[in-house]
């Protein structure tokens, strides 16, 4: 604002200093901002430098070998991408459709009264810590699963690869069951904005010609709002790229590529965490970082994707984020 | 022209109906099936000696976290400590100064990237930028971990708060002959309190169940908090440590340790919620 500040200057006896004071606040909160790039610039450089003997050593075979044995020094990426993969597919597999019923639901169909409880409580669903998923996950989400749902999985489905083997309730399928609930909460946060946002006479136009809810709803509100949807969801997979302690606790740690959910895995985060404490040669170390790197990677283009749909939605809608 | 049977679409209607109000419960059912077992596990572990007693090794009875919970403690308040001033400061550069500014924009654009960054990446960070350059795991790389996670929060927080005063509000503190740093930080901030106040709560709470960037820089340890510079107990490695062993006893106290912090994370964000009002982040 140059005006009030030349104002300000031209009032007799006002001391000058002052104006340096201003330059010199917003200067430094112009460097505090800055924190963060610089930040986000050292997390890279310091990934690439950490993982530079892995990548050296095995170069671009680290990203497609399945190997990982300590013993032998050998390290590949494969079956922890794959994982990571998986588990994340799993979860959004599931946690897409539910988050975007959900959301009607607490916008279209519940009272208002309703839509406000059961909204602050699949928000606090996010607020619950990862160890505490993984707590849960190992010693009742798991004896649960593989006293109910594996063998019920097993006996129906078991002509699908996907579901056979010993239903040991630790495993992929786990894993991505209980990563739907952790990141469900984010993309029907979002959803639940779309919805909400979308001209009330859009909808009403819908409902005048006799469309009933679900129609307004993907015919109308859907295909409205599908930028800030899809911008949700990217949101939701980036949570589900990186969640490290629940997973951890669940998916069963083992680095072998296996066509059955009901097999033990590990994923990317997992390996990290699960090994690093037991990693004491260099190479070993650095083939974990280099995994770490992949996950910066695919989690830094998500959330960039992310951030560019939303943002679209919301300067579509000239609402500033 | 004869009008289009609604049966089939009536049908389809009530069945999205169903499915949504199930989809709603069963997020319920999660909550309260996860916050209802870790009670029942929980409870029985929380004694006096889980909070005033040290650790012992496994079937040795009368073990507590007495350290771990200090240093839980320790490392957030140092993290809230370190994150707030630069998350204040960043929140009025893009709130107050930024609004057309393209540096802003790739600031505030950075910002919401590194929330969603996973944990664990900040932790291998702060391994390499502190844990190798000190030689040792410390409780000082632990805080700096955790406050890199929080920093964004507050950061984006107090930006979206401070755009909801309304401009007449610095106008009138301008033409007063006010310098621009007392009319942000006297006028705009007082205005802005209780949303700012939210938001650093919000982060607190985010950081102080984090686990995975603690496994490479805090790590833990068994002995009382001795210095920063060396490995810090604290409650959430802890449970992982414990829960992952064989031994009954100290899957019990992982139990406690778990419903503790679950009471504390959920108890800061009802706080932030009622509380401080309704305004979200």
């Amino acid at each position: 604002m140059p005006q009030a500040r030349d104002i300000a200057s031209a009032i007799p006896g006002k001391a000058p200093a002052k104006i340096g004071a201003d330059a010199l606040f917003k200067w430094f909160t112009i460097i505090a901002a800055l924190v963060v790039p610089i930040i986000m610039a050292g997390i890279f450089w310091e990934l690439l430098s950490l993982s530079w003997l892995a990548l050296k050593t095995f170069g671009w075979k680290f990203f497609i070998s399945e190997a990982w044995n300590p013993v032998t020094q050998n390290f590949g990426a494969a079956s922890s991408i794959f994982g990571t993969v998986v588990s994340t597919l799993i979860a959004m597999l599931l946690a897409v459709p539910m988050s975007i019923v959900i959301a009607l639901f607490l916008v279209e169909l519940a009272p208002p009264r309703i839509s406000k409880v059961v909204g602050s409580l699949i928000e606090l669903l996010a607020a619950i810590p990862s160890i505490i998923y993984g707590m849960w996950g190992l010693f009742v989400f798991a004896p649960f699963m593989a006293t109910y749902v594996q063998p019920f999985l097993g006996q129906y489905l078991g002509f699908l690869p996907l579901f056979q083997g010993p239903p040991m309730g630790i495993g992929m399928l786990t894993a991505g069951i209980i990563l739907a609930f952790m990141v469900l909460p984010f993309i029907t946060a979002i959803c639940r904005d779309v919805f909400a946002l979308v001209p009330a006479v859009l909808k009403e136009s819908g409902y005048g010609v006799g469309a009933t809810t679900w129609e307004v709803t993907y015919k109308i509100t859907i295909p409205y709002g599908v930028v800030g949807v899809l911008g949700g969801i990217f949101l939701g997979l980036g949570r589900a790229l990186g969640e490290t302690m629940a997973v951890t606790f669940v998916i069963g740690n083992s680095h072998r590529i296996s066509a059955s959910l009901f097999a033990p895995g590990n994923t990317i985060a997992s390996a990290l965490a699960n090994e690093f404490a037991e990693a004491t040669d260099p190479l070993f170390i650095s083939s974990l970082i280099a995994l770490g790197l992949v996950l910066f990677i695919f989690t830094f283009f998500v959330q960039v994707v992310s951030q560019l749909m939303l943002r679209r939605m919301y300067r579509g809608w000239s609402i500033k984020v | 022209m004869i009008p289009r049977p609604a049966t089939g679409r009536r049908i389809v209607n009530l069945l999205v109906s169903v499915a949504a109000s199930l989809a709603a419960l069963s997020g319920i059912f999660i909550l309260l099936w996860i916050t209802l077992m870790l009670a029942y596990k929980g409870l029985p572990a929380l004694n006096l000696g889980f909070f005033l007693n040290m650790p012992t090794p496994p079937m040795v009875p009368g073990g507590g976290l007495a350290n771990a919970i200090l240093g839980t403690l320790l490392l957030t308040v140092l993290a809230t400590f370190m994150a707030v001033p630069i998350g204040l400061l960043s929140g009025i550069c893009l709130g107050e100064f930024g609004q057309q500014s393209r540096l802003a924009d790739f600031c505030r654009f950075t910002a919401n990237v590194l929330t969603g960054m996973p944990s664990i990446i900040v932790g291998i960070f702060v391994y390499g930028l502190l844990v190798l350059t000190i030689g040792n795991f410390s409780g000082l790389a632990g805080a700096v971990a955790l406050a890199i996670i929080m920093l964004p929060v507050v950061a984006r927080t107090t930006e979206d708060m401070l755009r909801l005063v309304p401009d007449p509000l610095r106008e009138a503190a301008l033409a007063m002959g006010a310098p621009r740093w007392r009319v942000t930080l006297s006028i705009v901030f007082r205005a802005a309190r209780t949303g700012i106040m939210t938001g650093i709560l919000l982060g607190v709470a985010r950081v102080s169940g984090e686990t995975a960037p603690l496994l490479f820089t805090a790590l833990n340890s068994p002995y009382m908090i001795s210095s920063l510079f060396h490995p810090m107990p604290n409650l959430t490695v802890t449970i992982y440590n414990y829960a992952m062993s064989p031994y009954a006893d100290w899957q019990q106290l992982a139990w406690g340790a778990s419903l503790l912090i679950t009471a504390a994370v959920l108890a800061l964000n009802l706080l932030a919620r009622f509380v401080f009002g309704e305004k979200k982040p």
